[in-house]
């Protein structure tokens, strides 16, 4: 097996008593794409920088691509590009000069800094644009020069804090293609944001975070099935059911709960796709089946689920 | 796993160079200050300041050519009424000119939100904190060299004359001096900018330093001198001793040290700042110059406490960023 591009045992970052990050076990693989979730100040960006080797951790051990960012920042950072949440640049400086310094940070030779300079700028469509400054460039053009701006070092990690938050939704959009297009290229993505349809729509796996703690980890299917019991919700209207359809249904494998809904449907939670053996069962026990939905779990519905039913607890 | 990777701690040495990357903030740093509107509007002060006073210098010593064997030293420290002699001038104008250099150089990345960006990059605060502390010396330093050879080459114009060896010698190090005078300013404007967050509290800090010491040291070290050393008797010694504490004191203040430093190296009649009791004097032609050593020697002193001032006053900048936490 490769050598997990970032791990973390036992990571734990105090500020005085509060604990912001508390005992986290991370792993992200080569080539994921992987999101932290949570509400604001529950650890996301202190265990990001605490993965740059920009904060110190209190205990607990980081590699990064098989370095220590606390020992080897420099290697962490030539290989890992950051995007921060609160992206800034020089605004009197044009784009082209802005990544231009990077580049010399970075130890580019001229030549293959210009070059590569041309290159990202115009993946990211701002060629045009190259020589205006910063100052008057708008947020989504700013988002764009970012991304180009982590390019630059040809990243095999890039980890970006909330790259989608403020923007339009036309931008989002196009932002998130952005990122598809980054793990076609291999590039292993850790994003934090919490705008979980965003989340949702391009991370392999996502961490859901609560008071410094990883509360949740997995896919969108798994965390569905621990928070919502079932992934799937399939409704079926049924114009005459036997009365013992429900608990026909009940005992189809694989089925969760079976309860009533609105204007005599019935809700299944499934743990998979059931939609072809609960409609052979409808049909076989003489019902009338006019309609079959199937309901995919959010990201939104975990998290807001996850987040009702820890009210009532208290924090481990 | 967890526990072998725990045995590793210990050994928490930083692997690469600090200075990896120093170059290229200096660079970037450097093009920003000499680029920017307020180091131009600066310029043109310090150069009105020195073509003026250098006039009024030249009106002086036209009457005096030939009588003097450092005549060029003259157009520092030659002042015409109401202006002030050239030295007097940058005794106030270097620490302006340093202080505008270096009031916003770290909480300006924060407010530009530029710092995290800039040190997920593969350096080390060190750089990029010694690349901006570099930067506006040397930019200091350009500035203050072109003045220098701007009143040489009106001296030449306007006196007639070359300057001698030992004149260009002495007014080198008074370039030095000078340079190292603002660089303690660059470097307290540098801690004031890590230690707020608002660029304008840190010019304000800075500049209330400079009026203290400007203003109210030289007071205020007098009238500690009279509660340390109060003169009861009327004794002679109690009024020495009184008068080289407040002179010890005095020199506590980096303007007094450096107008000490250049009188000492643009008048070398001077022979001693302190008080000098009638036995030394004995043997001694009174107003002959001393030679270049010698008033370096005298000055020696002065020169190595503003060096020692600015890489103090580094060294407490350089602490405070590197504990400082980088999210905004």
């Amino acid at each position: 097996m490769t050598t997990p591009v970032i791990e973390t045992h036992g990571l734990t970052k105090l500020y005085g008593d509060f604990k912001a990050v508390a005992d986290l076990n991370l792993t992200v693989n080569e080539g994921e794409v992987f999101g932290l979730l949570g509400p604001n100040g529950s650890g996301k960006t202190t265990t990001i920088l605490m993965l740059l080797g920009l904060t110190e951790p209190s205990s607990g051990s980081v590699r990064v691509l098989g370095f220590d960012p606390e020992r080897e920042p420099l290697k962490v950072k030539s290989h890992v590009g950051y995007m921060p949440d609160q992206l800034g640049f020089y605004n009197d400086l044009s784009a082209r000069e802005n990544l231009i310094y990077i580049a010399k940070l970075n130890g580019l030779r001229r030549d293959e800094a210009y070059r590569r300079i041309d290159e990202v700028l115009a993946r990211l469509g701002l060629q045009h644009v190259a020589d205006h400054p910063v100052g008057t460039f708008s947020h989504g053009m700013r988002q764009r020069l970012g991304v180009a701006e982590v390019l630059l070092k040809k990243p095999r990690l890039i980890i970006m804090d909330e790259p989608t938050q403020g923007l339009d939704p036309e931008a989002a959009r196009e932002f998130l293609e952005i990122i598809q297009g980054l793990k076609k290229d291999g590039i292993t993505v850790l994003l934090s944001s919490h705008l979980l349809y965003q989340v949702q729509a391009v991370c392999d796996r996502v961490g859901l975070f609560r008071l410094g703690h990883m509360v949740l980890e997995g896919t969108v299917t798994e965390l569905a099935q621990q928070v919502l019991g079932g992934a799937y919700r399939i409704e079926v209207e049924v114009a005459n059911p036997s009365p013992d359809l429900e608990s026909t249904l009940r005992q189809l494998p694989g089925v969760v709960d079976v309860k009533p809904a609105q204007n005599g449907r019935l809700e299944l939670e499934a743990t998979s796709d059931l939609r072809a053996d609960a409609a052979r069962l409808v049909v076989e026990s003489g019902g009338q089946l006019l309609s079959l939905d199937i309901e995919e779990p959010s990201l939104d519905e975990i998290y807001a689920r996850y987040f009702q039913e820890v009210e009532h607890v208290p924090a481990a | 796993m967890s526990q072998q990777l725990r045995l590793a701690r210990p050994e928490r040495v930083r692997e690469g160079s600090p200075w990896t990357g120093l170059w290229a903030v200096v660079g970037k740093e450097m093009a920003d200050h000499l680029t920017s509107v307020r180091m131009r509007i600066l310029e043109i002060l310090v150069v009105l300041t020195a073509a003026g006073t250098v006039y009024a210098a030249l009106q002086n010593l036209r009457e005096t050519i030939g009588q003097d064997r450092f005549l060029f030293l003259k157009l520092f420290t030659t002042a015409r009424e109401p202006l002030p002699a050239f030295v007097g001038f940058l005794g106030f104008l270097v620490p302006l000119i340093a202080i505008a250099l270096a009031f916003d150089s770290v909480n300006g990345e924060f407010s530009q939100r530029t710092m995290s960006r800039v040190l997920a990059q593969p350096i080390y605060r060190d750089a990029l904190l010694f690349g901006k502390f570099l930067a506006g010396f040397f930019t200091l330093a350009l500035v203050l060299t072109a003045i220098w050879l701007l009143i040489i080459g009106l001296g030449i114009i306007g006196l007639g004359l070359p300057p001698g060896g030992e004149e260009v010698a002495r007014s080198l190090w008074f370039l030095v001096t000078t340079i190292f005078y603002g660089g303690i300013w660059l470097a307290l404007a540098m801690v004031f900018s890590v230690v707020f967050r608002q660029p304008a509290t840190a010019a304000l800090a800075s500049i209330a330093i400079w009026l203290f010491f400007t203003g109210f040291w030289g007071i205020i070290a007098s009238v500690l001198a009279q509660g340390l050393r109060p003169v009861r008797f009327g004794l002679p010694q109690e009024i020495v001793a009184q008068a080289e504490l407040a002179l010890m004191l005095t020199r506590l203040s980096p303007n007094a040290l450096y107008t000490e430093a250049t009188i000492g190296l643009l008048n070398p009649s001077i022979r001693s700042f302190g008080l000098v009791s009638p036995l030394q004097w004995q043997g001694a032609l009174l107003g002959a110059p001393l030679p270049l050593r010698q008033s370096l020697l005298l000055i020696w002193p002065h020169l190595t406490g503003l060096i020692a001032a600015t890489i103090l006053l580094f060294a407490i900048g350089y602490i405070l960023f590197q504990r400082q936490e980088i999210r905004a």
